[in-house]
């Protein structure tokens, strides 16, 4: 098991007013993202705690990938993985950030 | 949120607990209590080297269905089986009480149990086991003040080992085809009693005995439901309106009606020997037929007894 997180910078705050979002199940293969709105506009997040060790750079490559995409200003997301692909993270991610922003 | 995912047309069986409760209960009106946010999760899965659920694989709350307040809680059976540790059990306890502690109050009179569980947590086995008896006395309590508690199965876990025993202390039962229901899962009965008794991995017979088909056939469930989650929102919504009151009555007719099923079906060895007693057409076909051909079986019949 590994806990670790990636900050990031942004120039603008994500879209919409929700402020919680939860997507996925933490189960083999796949993982759950948690994102709360409670940051500074100019600041995002990823805090990971995985059951798989070892994969620290594969995962600051993908979060930094998805900081540089989407730009989610003022959300920390939080990561309960069960041993996930990069690609099935990277999609994730990118689901928990269009539910959030589309969600009123 | 619409235009992301449709809950109403949404497969039960596919969906995430979170999923169920949204297209279970009337739009935007659920209400999580102890929310992901607060991060109550289990204090021993660390020491066994897993990460652990923001909810512990259960989310409790209220809502409203078809207008009338309820509560409603939901395992996921994707994350450890769904399966019952201290932390989990605590929410649904918590729920259950707030249930009959509100029932005179004004609260709702409607609780509903999505279960998806394989029984107690093996890394958290005793508080698990703990929370099932809890869980039962919860349910009992808040069914003796009024309150209706529902159960709805039709997930992948099913409802096993203690979430079986949950199961047929609840007021009304829902299954689906995949919703099995039972208490020793299939490879606990071969490992104990061998593969002469249960052979576990046939899969055909492991549904035969333990799914949603038979349970309903033979009262173990009130209704059989398609695998919708608007159908699961359908038979709650006319379920919940009739439960018999939970009286020393009730229990006795549950007994009746149980001894009557052992006699008339005690010796069989299997579901078919049982429908060809019942005088089902084609006995060794019900597995077989679509979900409309099943429902219109005319000796499936619908939460007709008193008992429960």
């Amino acid at each position: 098991m590994e806990r670790f997180q990636v900050r990031g910078v942004s120039n603008r705050r994500a879209a919409g007013a929700c402020k919680l979002i939860i997507v996925g199940v933490n189960a083999s293969g796949n993982l759950e993202v948690m994102i709360e709105r409670v940051l500074p506009d100019n600041e995002c997040v990823v805090e990971v705690t995985t059951q798989v060790t070892g994969f620290r750079s594969v995962w600051q490559a993908v979060i930094e990938e998805f900081f540089e995409r989407s730009n989610p200003g003022g959300l920390r997301f939080s990561i309960n993985d069960g041993g996930a692909r990069p690609d099935t993270v990277t999609l994730r991610l990118m689901q928990g950030m269009q539910l959030i922003e589309a969600t009123s | 949120m619409s235009t992301v995912f449709q809950p109403h047309e949404a497969d039960w069986y596919e969906a995430t607990a979170r999923e169920r409760i949204t297209g279970l209960l009337d739009p935007g009106t659920f209400l999580e209590f102890v929310g992901p946010e607060q991060r109550a999760m289990s204090p021993h899965l660390e020491q066994f080297n897993l990460t652990g659920a923001f909810d512990d694989g259960l989310i409790v709350g209220g809502g409203r269905l078809n207008g009338d307040a309820v509560f409603i809680a939901a395992q996921e059976g994707r994350f450890l089986g769904g399966a019952f540790g201290e932390v989990h059990g605590a929410k649904l306890v918590g729920l259950l009480r707030a249930a009959r502690d509100g029932a005179d109050k004004g609260g709702p009179k409607c609780v509903l149990l999505l279960l998806d569980t394989g029984g107690v947590r093996l890394q958290e086995a005793n508080a698990g086991e703990l929370a099932i008896s809890e869980t039962i006395q919860a349910i009992l309590e808040a069914r003796l003040v009024g309150v209706s508690v529902i159960a709805l199965i039709g997930g992948r876990s099913g409802a096993f080992g203690g979430g079986g025993i949950i199961t047929a202390c609840c007021s009304r039962i829902v299954v689906s085809q995949h919703g099995r229901v039972s208490v020793s899962g299939p490879e606990v009965i071969e490992t104990n009693k061998g593969v002469e008794e249960f052979d576990s991995k046939d899969r055909a017979l492991v549904w035969r005995i333990t799914g949603g088909r038979t349970r309903a056939l033979t009262g173990a469930a009130d209704r059989y439901v398609k695998e919708r989650i608007e159908d699961f929102r359908a038979a709650a919504i006319a379920l919940a309106a009739r439960v018999p009151a939970f009286t020393i009555e009730t229990l006795a007719a549950e007994q009746h009606r149980l001894a009557q099923r052992v006699q008339q079906y005690g010796d069989c060895r299997d579901s078919p020997e049982m429908w060809r007693k019942a005088g089902l057409a084609e006995p060794e076909r019900i597995a077989e037929l679509s979900d409309d051909a099943f429902l219109a079986i005319p000796q499936l019949k619908d939460a007709h007894h008193d008992a429960r």
